[in-house]
């Protein structure tokens, strides 16, 4: 009897997850949208924009995530062309180390680390901030004085992210091909002239352009993420600790998988 | 909406408020009138702060009416319930202060965000209502550098801002040593006396509620057991409004085997 009910259970508990696993896509999906709304559709209604607070938002978000960034897309760009270098020597093409650097940083790496420096910085930082607030009342007390939390708290973010994140990936690409450039001026023959050269020479613009649209779909997942779980914090301290880890851990997942499928999208539409 | 002095400022009919399949409110009645001060008694787990918290619109009943100046809040839309909130101040009981602006940008920001008013305007009327609580000078502190005492009265200063017509206080002397509690209950008396204000102040406090209350309301595992004047409240007879009035401990008497099985955990026999 009980392994039967075990049996039984077990279709139950898969239809469970899988509908609660879309319902907090679909609240990712409304608080984007509400904050696309507020944000493009709003100023036009009369509704003020915080314009000012996206502007902090976007200090934090990005100006003070240079030097990080910077400093871990070098590292990146310098191991990416040890360890291309390593396999191309033995084929006699360690001058292709550029073009191995430059295609591997802009179209995948450059994103995906400035991704996950923005979920370790920003992402849990907008959940420990909301969660914080859930915890003292004070997103009550703003839909008491009849302001909306997420024009208030959510709306700024969105818009600092989207912009800030992509500029930070740009940047991130720069700082990887220099990495590379390091390894290429002391370790091959390139000149750091030569190593831009080669560099130029291997990009095309669509690569430029795929990794800064993943990006973009980045910005948009780790702030929704970030402030979902900001919201659904519970009553007392250790929850906020709670929520920051699950925004941490389901944003670099949910990133990881946008990644996947986009890329498989860019790769199926430009194969014929 | 003809509003005479007779008109209740709030009108609450059979409203029942349930978290998910449990009720906390099972269908509770009364009326709050123009320029009284109602004060909402309870103990831990009675119902009070969900009443309040329904009130103010931050839960949906599942059932009953509750009318607030002529609005249904039980089925209002967000557009009706923003325009009711305008006209109503929340002190919450930790203060819920905006931790990143300071005391006068907390109060400023319901006149920055919901009027057209000057800066200097606002500046003005910030002052003015940081004086009326006793905060004058702390404009520029930030909440973190305020005692709990003052902490609530900023909060109040706020809920001001808007000249609301009907103040709520969640708790408003809880935290508080007795002097400060007594200078809190007597802002509150002071506004009474100075705006005619329609208060709900829910509170487990004794002495403050015989203190500021016009009329007051007991409420006991979700019913209202007591509403009446302070003289009708004193003198009831109902076993319950006595033992909450005198202070008297739950009987500890326990059935010796119910506590048996409690000790070891065998829940059968208790179900039987």
């Amino acid at each position: 009897m009980k392994t039967a009910d075990k049996i039984t259970a077990l279709p139950d508990r898969v239809g469970l997850e899988t509908l609660k696993g879309l319902a907090y896509v679909g609240g990712l999906a409304r608080l984007a949208g509400e904050s696309a709304y507020i944000t493009f559709v709003g100023p036009f209604k009369g509704q003020r924009l915080h314009a000012q607070r996206a502007f902090h938002q976007a200090m934090a978000i990005g100006v003070r995530a240079i030097p990080i960034v910077s400093l871990i897309s070098f590292f990146v760009g310098l191991i990416m062309a040890l360890q291309s270098a390593y396999e191309l020597r033995r084929l006699g093409a360690v001058q292709f180390v550029a073009d191995a650097v430059a295609i591997s940083i802009v179209r995948e790496l450059g994103p995906l680390i400035t991704a996950i420096i923005v979920i370790g910085r920003s992402g849990s930082a907008f959940a420990a901030e909301i969660g914080t607030m859930k915890v003292t009342e004070e997103v009550d007390a703003l839909e008491t004085m009849a302001l909306r939390p997420v024009a208030f708290l959510v709306a700024p973010k969105f818009l600092a992210m989207l912009v800030m994140v992509p500029c930070l990936t740009i940047w991130a690409d720069c700082m990887g091909v220099m990495g590379g450039c390091l390894f290429g001026v002391v370790g091959a023959d390139f000149t750091f002239l030569s190593y831009l050269q080669a560099t130029r020479d291997a990009l095309v613009l669509h690569d430029v352009f795929t990794g800064i649209v993943k990006s973009a779909l980045f910005a948009l997942v780790i702030t929704a993420v970030g402030c979902q779980e900001g919201f659904s914090t519970g009553a007392g301290a250790e929850e906020v600790g709670r929520s920051t880890t699950e925004a941490v851990v389901k944003s670099i997942f949910l990133v990881i998988l946008v990644d996947l499928v986009f890329t498989a999208v860019f790769y199926l539409t430009n194969r014929g | 909406m003809n509003e005479s002095a007779e008109t209740p400022v709030i009108s609450v009919e059979n409203l029942r408020v349930s978290y998910g399949e449990r009720e906390v409110l099972h269908g509770i009645s009364f009326d709050v009138r123009r320029g009284e001060t109602l004060v909402i008694l309870g103990g831990s787990g009675s119902g009070k702060s969900t009443l309040l918290r329904t009130l103010v619109g931050l839960e949906r009943p599942s059932g009953g009416e509750a009318w607030i100046k002529g609005v249904n809040i039980a089925r209002a839309s967000a557009h009706d319930l923003d325009e009711i909130r305008k006209k109503m101040g929340v002190s919450f009981q930790g203060g819920a202060l905006f931790g990143s602006m300071t005391v006068g940008e907390n109060v400023a920001l319901p006149l920055r965000e919901h009027t057209r008013l000057e800066d200097s305007t606002i500046e003005i009327m910030v002052r003015i209502k940081l004086e009326q609580v006793g905060l004058a000078s702390f404009e520029d502190f930030m909440p973190s550098q305020l005692s709990g005492g003052m902490k609530k009265r900023a909060a109040v200063a706020r809920a001001l801002a808007m000249d609301p017509e009907i103040l709520f206080f969640d708790e408003p002397s809880a935290g508080l040593d007795p002097i400060i509690a007594a200078g809190i209950d007597q802002l509150i008396l002071e506004l009474r006396a100075a705006y005619s204000i329609s208060m709900v102040v829910v509170t487990h406090e004794l002495a403050s509620a015989f203190l500021i209350a016009d009329r007051m309301l007991l409420i006991d595992r979700g019913n209202i057991i007591a509403i009446g004047t302070r003289q009708e409240l004193a003198s009831s007879v109902n076993p319950r409004v006595r033992q909450f009035l005198d202070r008297v401990p739950e009987p500890q008497v326990e059935d010796e085997l119910n506590y048996l099985q409690m000790l070891t955990g065998d829940k059968k026999a208790s179900d039987t």
